[in-house]
């Protein structure tokens, strides 16, 4: 066993650190305030190259591995949960299943300029009536004269309507047989006809976030646009949520981690009856399980990326991941704004925004109930 | 042109100091490593003048044993070409500079932070200089290569100076000579692992000083808060306690 990263994996985390430090932390609280998506840190990350971390460097990525990525997502939450998520869904969920199940063509086109933060793509998946349950999708695409047409609409799509989004790889119902749906992937890129991106507002968290309502109303895309095989829709769903719930992981466990580190320093500065939290025991041991609670998400997290990098599967550690990394989140940041009293309620503290960010964390990407659904059908029940 | 620039292996400036050895060592154990802030600022400007087409190649130098390789590592990722290890422990300034002198020979512009953010000895550079036999220009803020002619710009009492110098030279920078220390791009990191980093054999030399003795400074007094309306009391605590007044 070796628990060591390698030389690259920790100058990442270094420069990603250094970065997020420098460019983004002191701006985060702002955007949040302001809703605004930033144009800006997206081109810096793409000039960082955080874009295309895991594709080759044949389509203009950086040819890293997961756990690169991972720790580069990790390494963006520990300071801003908004620009986690721009970072974590463009690469997890736009490049991702492009990379995976593209033909040459469709990789050479689409995916270059989506690793330079000069443009992003989303994943529609998510409808009005059909979250967890992904088989309720009701957006139809029907091949009419060589051409896909498609209608109805997609909600809560992450980077689904900036004004770099370049498109959408959608999910639609192409047919019934036998009394089954049958669902595929095409690409719809932003200005086909009938295609409508509208951002939604009023978020409780990543409020800097861009997050979408999609509509398609006849939108009409060449045949040619079938991503992977017709009736392949539900594996590349499932396979694109997998290395995703590796990124979410990612993302709870560097809330985790940036919200126990404001809590510690929170409590060795902050003074009552006469000396530090950190000296009342209730306090310690809170910090304590902080701690314990990060060291053992992070093992996990790290051990699912260490078995899809080495080929091995992976879905079970992922879900696991997903499940745990989001958890601790939660409890981090309930006990590390808990830690910081009132002053915590207060918008001037970081901890404030994390323990709204926690949230989503939970829910999206699967939620922890259905992350458990697929541990427990992993583990046979 | 080539630029050498001089890259020291210094903690973290986080770092909790301890000493070991009857306080006659600095305790390494558990330090995380980084440039010397002034090297990298040193080490962006000169990539930066690779960049814009006025030098041809940029390397770093460092003298220590195996565990700064990661710091050179993280120049070349910055965008240094090559990077020399002289494997020797650095023991003070003038057994660096003489250590640097073997391998600084075959370059145009020696660029050397003003002081490393450890020791803060701030002589290397005019050692290696004057070992080399070469010029040397200190407190340099600025430098600019046009027409293979270098302008450097520094800092003087009340103002600031320019000056045309000829190569080589060595350049002692300071603050101002970069905006801000280049943070590594992915692509950097990447190609980082497949640029030479040799490692050199160190040559005799003596050092001329030796520590005796660390002390950390004393623990700072608890901060004493007067009352607003007691300005009394305030002159009496920096009279008789603090006595500064």
């Amino acid at each position: 066993m070796n628990f060591d990263l390698t030389e690259e994996q920790q100058m990442i985390r270094d420069t990603v650190r250094e970065f997020a430090e420098r460019e983004v932390k002191p701006v985060a609280s702002e955007l949040d305030k302001k809703q605004e998506f930033s144009y800006d840190l997206t081109k810096k990350m793409g000039e960082l190259g955080l874009f295309g971390m895991n594709v080759p460097h044949e389509y203009g990525g950086q040819g890293m591995d997961t756990l690169s990525y991972i720790i580069a997502v990790e390494e963006i939450a520990r300071v801003d949960g908004s620009t986690a998520a721009t970072l974590a869904a463009h690469n997890s969920l736009g490049i991702s299943p492009l990379l995976e199940y593209g033909t040459e063509e469709q990789k050479h086109k689409y995916i270059p300029q989506l690793c330079t933060g000069e443009a992003l793509w989303s994943f529609g998946l998510t409808e009005p009536e059909a979250g967890s349950d992904s088989r309720g999708t009701k957006t139809t695409a029907k091949l009419v004269d060589n051409e896909w047409v498609i209608n109805g609409s997609k909600i809560f799509i992450t980077n689904g309507a900036t004004k770099i989004t370049k498109g959408c790889t959608v999910q639609a119902v192409t047919g019934v047989k036998d009394g089954k749906k049958i669902f595929s992937t095409i690409i719809v890129e932003t200005g086909t006809p009938g295609f409508t991106q509208k951002v939604m507002h009023d978020k409780m968290m990543w409020r800097a976030s861009n997050t979408a309502e999609l509509y398609f109303d006849d939108a009409r895309v060449p045949a040619g646009n079938l991503l992977g095989k017709e009736g392949e829709g539900s594996h590349i769903m499932l396979h694109t949520l997998d290395g995703g719930r590796l990124s979410i992981g990612a993302m709870g466990l560097g809330l985790a981690q940036g919200a126990f580190e404001m809590a510690l320093e929170y409590a060795k500065e902050r003074k009552q009856f006469g000396k530090p939290l950190t000296k009342f025991q209730i306090n310690a041991f809170k910090l304590a399980d902080m701690a314990l609670k990060i060291e053992l998400a992070r093992n996990l997290l790290y051990k699912a990326c260490w078995l899809k990098d080495n080929g091995r599967p992976y879905g079970k550690e992922a879900a696991m991941s997903k499940l745990y990394c989001s958890e601790v989140a939660n409890e981090v940041a309930y006990e590390a704004q808990q830690i910081h009293g009132g002053y915590g309620l207060m918008k001037d503290y970081d901890i404030e925004r994390f323990y709204r960010d926690q949230r989503l964390l939970q829910i999206g990407e699967g939620t922890s109930e259905i992350q458990r659904l697929v541990i427990s059908r992993h583990i046979g029940c | 042109m080539k630029i050498l620039v001089l890259i020291s292996n210094v903690p973290d400036t986080t770092t909790k100091i301890r000493f070991t050895g009857d306080n006659t060592a600095f305790d390494t154990s558990g330090v995380q490593w980084i440039i010397n802030p002034w090297d990298e600022l040193a080490l962006t400007r000169a990539v930066e003048l690779k960049e814009a087409g006025a030098v041809e190649k940029v390397v770093v130098a460092n003298v220590g044993e195996k565990i700064t390789e990661p710091t050179l590592r993280k120049a070349l990722a910055v965008g240094a070409d090559e990077a020399i290890r002289v494997d020797t422990e650095p023991k003070d300034s003038y057994f660096v500079a003489k250590q640097l002198a073997q391998v600084a020979k075959d370059f145009d512009i020696i660029l050397a932070g003003i002081e490393a953010s450890d020791y803060n000895g701030s002589a290397v550079g005019g050692m290696l200089a004057e070992i080399l036999d070469i010029a040397s220009v200190s407190a340099v803020s600025g430098l600019n290569i046009e027409n293979g002619e270098l302008s450097v710009n520094r800092d003087i009492d009340g103002g600031s100076q320019v000056l045309s110098i000829n190569t080589p030279v060595v350049l002692i920078v300071q603050k101002g000579i970069a905006k801000e220390p280049r943070i590594p791009a992915m692509r950097g990191i990447m190609m980082a692992r497949k640029k030479p980093l040799n490692v050199v054999p160190a040559v005799d030399a003596e050092p001329r000083t030796k520590f005796v003795k660390f002390e950390l400074p004393p623990p700072k007094a608890a901060c004493k808060m007067v009352d607003e309306d007691n300005a009394k009391e305030l002159i009496r605590l920096l009279h008789e306690e603090a006595k500064v007044i």
